[in-house]
């Protein structure tokens, strides 16, 4: 048996949902908030805080689940909840993290599993703040979980471009106009094969959709009982700054899904596992829509062209077709890649 | 050298203070600039980037204030004229690369447009609390130039000052605006690009051969290369020599330091700029800046009205700080009165220039909101012999 230096702490044990009338009815992320009417980031919130239950302590990096969820003297957490700087969602949940150890250590409080989440939008989880996330995966002797929701913009100061931005989108630092039409020419940064390629120690990385809530449940179900510092990735429409009716927020979530723009998978322990309709795309059971269905649904892809739309269209193919594992590993082998030119 | 005709959007507006800046910074012949979101000084750079593609030039939003406040040096570095914008949290994080600058003697512009603090404060109201970071916020002994607008007309005139005053004199420009005067929208009238007048970037007349990057003619302030002529140069913030080379001795760093210093410090009389009414016989003198100059220009209106000898001086320019004329008033004046949106920050300076000639009385606001006339008004009252 190898020695090892890591001192685990034992997780809750949260065994997955089978299906939804196991759900709990308890909420933890309740009323209060003022978050907009097809909110799916204020819906992971919701299903994060129901999948981890009581015994959690939340923290949030300043974005729209910040200032939307904590204002006018009211909060929506029913369970302990801490703002960190929009920087610092990884640091602060790793010191949260360590205090408890320590208090338990030390007998100060009660040994426990207690779940830690932090979680941060794409402003504070793949822009400023993923130095410090980045950190927190290296240490393997912390329980706690990285979620990062991302509706593809910084919701909260207006609708800018973040690093998550999709290529060409419409955002108040990138209007479309006469003299360009494409003023964002920076393609989405891919950050759960960030993390999961970057910190082999980590035991659990995942992308999900609030689309498929349950299983967005029981994937932080598993991510909170794994073991160590785990990391989610969420995708969540934004009926503000995607523009649409907030009647299909939850169909856009699909629609990502099904034109194969966001591919669902789960990395636990190193094994690599497509899920839900992205295994039915790589296994030839579900033909992958067109973009296009998904990009004309939103008011901040309405200046594409048809050759815009071809272009999207085009790296979707190429991230499915010539990628070694779609969606994560953006490589070709190279034989393959030879055989091709 | 006047501004470029084709960026110059010349004619009467109505345009919030941010939207101004903006203006004055194409017009001040900024090309590129690098943004982090961040209420409440967004729109300045939204702007930016909407105009920026008919100009031609560049925006990058970046990952977060580090990267925006060294970018723009790159960008600087590479040729162009250059800015950023942020507020309090912001500002914090680009405090190590405002020191960079100051080394480096890099001119570019931060915009600050304050609001509540500490931390995420009061992201959507004003505050005045940035001034002494904006002074003294990064490491190390050096010297800073910082303009105050209270209108969105000065917000376009002052921000072209802050782009000239950056090269004239090699040094970043903190440019402190606050929420309310960001988000004023009053008129603004922009002159014909003949009109406005541009402070070129100083290049060096020496061969590539002959040139030091931070050699001097007289004038404190060394010439810049023109980049991608071939000339090499070495840039660093640790402390160097005339070559650019790091010289870590005690000589170099006094040498370096007090240069830098008195770079500013030499020219304080004629770049600190301010606006002075009826103080020759005030007996109180309220000393303001910003948005709080707006309030009290009130107050002095109701004080007057009530026969109290009050004067009026604002700060335009708050660093360097004008110590000569706030002396000068000091000697006269039986009292100083000075609103502002913290706590006691520029009303230190006061006392420190006034040097116990005459009592400085501070009249504070957190932030959030602006002063109500009253206060000021009340203060004025009490001090008055």
């Amino acid at each position: 048996m190898s020695t090892t230096f890591v001192e685990e702490k034992p997780t809750q044990n949260l065994e997955p949902f089978k299906g939804v009338k196991k759900v709990p009815y308890e909420e933890y992320f309740t009323s209060g908030h003022r978050t907009c009417e097809g909110c799916e980031s204020a819906q992971i919130m919701r299903l994060m805080a129901k999948a981890a239950g009581p015994r959690t302590i939340v923290l949030g990096a300043t974005g729209c689940m910040y200032v939307a969820n904590t204002s006018y003297y009211s909060t929506v957490w029913g369970v302990p909840w801490m703002h960190t700087q929009l920087g610092s969602a990884g640091s602060g949940a790793l010191g949260v993290a360590a205090a408890l150890r320590a208090q338990m250590r030390k007998g100060s409080m009660r040994d426990e599993p207690i779940n830690v989440i932090a979680f941060c939008g794409d402003g504070g989880g793949a822009d400023m703040g993923l130095s410090a996330i980045s950190a927190t995966m290296t240490h393997p002797d912390y329980n706690l979980l990285i979620l990062l929701y991302d509706n593809e913009e910084y919701g909260n100061t207006d609708i800018q471009i973040s690093g998550t931005s999709p290529w060409g989108v419409n955002t108040s630092f990138s209007t479309p106009g006469k003299v360009k039409r494409i003023m964002h020419h920076r393609w989405k940064k891919n950050v759960a094969p960030l993390i999961l390629a970057g910190h082999p120690t980590v035991k659990y990385v995942a992308t999900i959709s609030t689309s498929y809530p349950l299983q967005a449940m029981n994937n932080i179900r598993k991510a909170l009982s794994v073991g160590g510092p785990t990391f989610i990735h969420c995708l969540n429409p934004c009926p503000k700054g995607w523009d649409f009716d907030p009647l299909i927020a939850f169909e856009l979530g699909e629609l990502a899904v099904n034109t194969g723009i966001w591919p669902l998978y789960e990395v636990e322990c190193g094994k690599l596992r497509l899920y839900g309709k992205t295994e039915a795309i790589a296994k030839g059971r579900f033909k992958r829509l067109p973009v296009r269905d998904y990009l004309l649904k939103q008011g901040r892809f309405a200046h594409f062209t048809e050759e815009d739309i071809e272009f999207f269209q085009a790296k979707v193919d190429e991230m499915w077709n010539r990628w070694l594992v779609p969606g994560v590993i953006p490589l070709e082998k190279e034989i393959e890649a030879e055989q091709r030119t | 050298m006047k501004a470029d005709p084709q960026a110059v959007l010349t004619g009467t507006h109505f345009l919030d203070g941010d939207k101004a800046c903006c203006e004055g910074a194409i017009a001040a012949g900024a090309r590129f600039a690098a943004g982090y979101p961040i209420t409440p000084a967004t729109e300045i750079v939204e702007r930016f980037a909407s105009r920026i593609p008919s100009v031609g030039g560049t925006f990058i939003q970046m990952e977060d204030e580090l990267a925006a406040s060294i970018v723009l040096q790159g960008a600087v570095w590479g040729g162009a004229k250059a800015f950023t914008v942020t507020s309090g949290p912001g500002f914090s994080l680009m405090m190590e690369h405002i020191g960079y600058a100051a080394m480096t003697e890099t001119p570019c512009v931060f915009v600050d447009v304050q609001r509540g603090g500490p931390s995420t404060g009061l992201p959507t109201l004003p505050a005045q609390a940035d001034m002494m970071q904006a002074r003294w916020g990064s490491h190390g002994d050096y010297e800073i130039i910082a303009l105050c607008p209270n209108s969105p007309q000065e917000c376009f005139d002052l921000t072209i000052r802050a782009f000239n005053l950056a090269e004239e004199f090699r040094a970043p420009v903190m440019f402190m605006m606050d929420e309310v005067v960001g988000h004023m929208t009053e008129k603004v009238v922009i002159p014909a690009a003949d009109q406005i007048e541009i402070t070129p970037r100083r290049f060096t007349h020496r061969s590539k051969f002959e040139y030091l990057p931070y050699g001097t003619n007289g004038d404190m302030v060394p010439d810049f290369v023109p980049t991608g002529q071939g000339y090499k140069f070495h840039m660093t913030g640790l402390t160097h020599d005339e070559r650019g080379y790091p010289n870590m001795t005690p000589q170099a760093q006094d040498q370096l330091v007090r240069r830098l210093q008195k770079k500013i410090r030499a020219a304080a009389a004629r770049i600190t700029f301010f606006e002075e009414e009826g103080t020759e016989n005030a007996e109180v003198i309220v000393i303001s800046y910003g948005i709080t100059s707006r309030v009290a220009q009130r107050a002095v209106e109701l004080g007057r009205a009530r026969g109290l000898k009050i004067g009026k001086f604002r700060l335009i320019t708050a660093w360097p700080f004008p110590d000569e004329q706030i002396r000068r008033l000091a000697l006269h004046a039986k009292a100083l009165v000075v609103p502002e949106l913290n706590l006691g920050q520029m009303v230190r300076e006061v006392e420190r220039a006034a040097a116990g000639l005459c009592p400085v009385i501070s009249v504070p606001h957190a932030g959030g909101g602006v002063h109500r006339t009253d206060d000021i008004l009340s203060a004025l009252v009490e001090v008055m012999p």
